[in-house]
């Protein structure tokens, strides 16, 4: 028989339901996969008396004759953004470090409800501040994947949600969580070759997750596949009075409304994605990507988003400036590390506690942030990149009027290799060109991989909906995921 | 765009980040060419556009005007609220005086 862990969140799910195999099983493979890819530096925290747990219940519960929860016996990890009661979380910041959080996040929690376990905490960007990986204060994840040139560089897994993507593309986990303020979902679910949804801004509470830019933050699954992700995000999204920005809607029943059918779709291809320099396989692929959609019943056509350029550098305005505002709650009263030099007074523990336990792209992003903000510059730069973003989100409800969702590549390359871009700022945040645009717009989008580059690395492709229209998007992304037949997996190394 | 080390020092200073004269002479010109990059906004005729302010509708609600009206973030959690605390006094977050 297959593997427990080659199964994903369906298979899992059933396979409990229908006594195949018992959630211990399932979490005792998991646990053991777990512990033994330490090479991969996904995991921070390991909580196997969770997953326990939570398969305990749900084999005593299928013992009873109840009917099981959503997600009764599946076994997932959980990003460190997310604050978990009495499990160390730190946003991978040395700052936080000890940090234990005496609540539980709404997102997770609405997991715990269903039925899930976790299997860890995830290690990812710190204050999920980058597009690689490489600014955890606990060591960068790598990737499971290698080039097929011979080498063995190691590859960075994208970012910030480097842990959740490293994680399930080597099958430490059949799902994670992830959040995405800009593409961290959806890059590192194409540089590993896996599913990952960022659903409309609203749908799951912010509560509880270490904010980053809470005009931006969105929590979403990353998958194996489109359906597993339809099945996490229906159990992680819905109301939360406890979060402002929550939309008070019912959660649609996303797996159930999945078809490849897409007759009547019509698909806008915008005309601004297509950048210089872009790798002609990431090109060639958005075509065969067309093809795919065109196949599945949906009609072609060119949309323009005139103002696409202009998103990054709003982008790193607005994110920073709301960075620098988020992260002022760390002055070492509440939580985490203090630094009190003899003698000192309040300002200079302040200033030292912040120096100590910030990494050089958090301090970078908090001070440009308040650079942009601070007297006289607040009009030129901040309020300018506000009035770009409403133009960037006018865009969208403009293609909108001609099309229905969107088709783009996910990023502008595949995997890159640990070490190649830290050097630059800009072109680290390069990478991201193609995903921030949606989010600045708040809009659903997901990534799905498209298939392997000369080097045998995974290349993704995107899909931006509507605001609510997750079905939308996550139904194109059927249709891909079922022409692509994408198998293509990791071999162990780890 | 260029960035002196001065200003470099103030912005930390306003950040509440201490910063060393060797990091602040490193980080102005790398501030500075992000600084740089983001200018080309000003090129953007935003001429009678509002700065957005939600990307989606939604409506400001307030909570029950009653204590404790979600008892994850009402009151009479003093011991939880101080748990994480790195100095923690009779109740109270510590700090360093701050009166002579």
């Amino acid at each position: 028989m297959t593997e427990l862990t080659d199964l994903g969140i369906a298979g899992i799910r059933d396979g409990v339901r229908d006594g195949s195999f018992t959630a211990r099983e399932v979490a005792d493979a998991f646990i053991v996969k777990v512990s033994q890819a330490k090479a991969l530096n996904a995991f921070l925290v390991e909580t196997p008396e969770h997953a326990i747990a939570a398969a305990t219940a749900a084999d005593t519960a299928r013992g009873a004759g109840e009917t099981l929860k959503p997600l009764a016996g599946v076994p997932i990890g959980m990003k460190d953004l997310f604050c978990t009661k009495g499990v160390t979380t730190t946003a991978a910041s040395h700052i936080l470090e000890g940090f234990t959080p005496t609540y539980e996040s709404t997102v997770s929690q609405n997991l715990w409800d269903a039925g899930a376990g976790m299997l860890g905490k995830l290690n990812m960007d710190q204050f999920a501040m980058g597009s690689s990986n490489e600014t955890s204060a606990f060591g960068n994840v790598i990737s499971p994947w290698k080039r097929n040139d011979g080498g063995n560089a190691s590859l960075a897994p994208g970012g910030s949600s480097g842990g959740s993507s490293s994680a399930v593309a080597a099958r430490l986990c059949p799902g994670a969580t992830g959040t995405d303020t800009g593409g961290s979902i959806r890059q590192p679910a194409a540089f590993t070759g896996i599913s990952g949804i960022k659903p409309t801004y609203g749908r799951c509470s912010r509560w509880g997750t270490i904010a980053f830019a809470s005009s931006l933050d969105q929590a979403g699954p990353m998958a194996r596949d489109v359906k597993d992700c339809a099945i996490l995000l229906e159990a992680m999204a819905g109301f939360d009075a406890k979060d402002g920005t929550s939309l008070q809607l019912d959660v649609p029943k996303w797996e159930a409304g999945l078809s490849a059918n897409l007759n009547g779709l019509r698909v806008g291809i915008p005309k601004e994605y297509r950048v210089d320099g872009m790798p002609e396989e990431i090109e060639a692929l958005w075509q065969q990507g067309i093809d795919w959609l065109k196949d599945a019943g949906a009609t072609i056509v060119e949309v323009s988003l005139p103002h696409t350029k202009y998103a990054l550098p709003a982008y790193y305005i607005i994110a920073p400036a709301e960075a620098s505002s988020n992260l002022a709650r760390y002055d070492g009263v509440r939580y985490g590390i203090r630094d009190l030099p003899t003698g000192a007074g309040l300002q200079d523990m302040y200033a030292a506690t912040r120096a100590d336990g910030f990494g050089p792209e958090v301090k970078r992003r908090i001070m440009i942030g308040t650079y942009v903000l601070s007297a006289g510059f607040y009009d030129a730069y901040y309020t300018q990149a506000q009035k770009v973003r409403t133009l960037i989100a006018r865009d969208f409800e403009r293609a909108w009027e001609t099309c229905d969702v969107l088709l783009t590549p996910t990023a502008p390359s595949a995997a890159f290799a640990l070490g190649e871009k830290s050097a630059d700022p800009i072109a680290m945040y390069l990478n991201d060109v193609f995903t921030v645009p949606s989010s600045l717009a708040g809009l659903p989008a997901m990534s799905v991989p498209g298939g392997l580059d000369k080097q045998g690395l995974p290349l993704g492709l995107q899909i931006i909906g509507k605001p609510l229209d997750e079905q939308g998007v996550l139904n194109a992304g059927l249709a891909i995921e079922q022409r692509a037949g994408f198998t293509a997996r990791p071999e162990a190394w780890w | 765009m260029s960035v002196d080390t001065a200003t470099v020092k103030r912005i930390a200073s306003l950040a509440r980040i201490a910063i060393t004269d060797e990091d602040a002479a490193r980080m102005a010109p790398e501030l500075g060419n992000i600084l740089g990059w983001i200018e080309m906004l000003g090129e953007v005729d935003t001429t009678g556009v509002e700065p957005m302010t939600a990307v989606i509708p939604n409506t400001l609600r307030l909570r029950d005007d009653v204590v404790n009206a979600d008892p994850l973030t009402g009151g009479g959690i003093r011991e939880q609220v101080l748990a994480n605390a790195p100095a923690a006094e009779h109740g109270f977050f510590a700090v360093p005086k701050v009166i002579e």
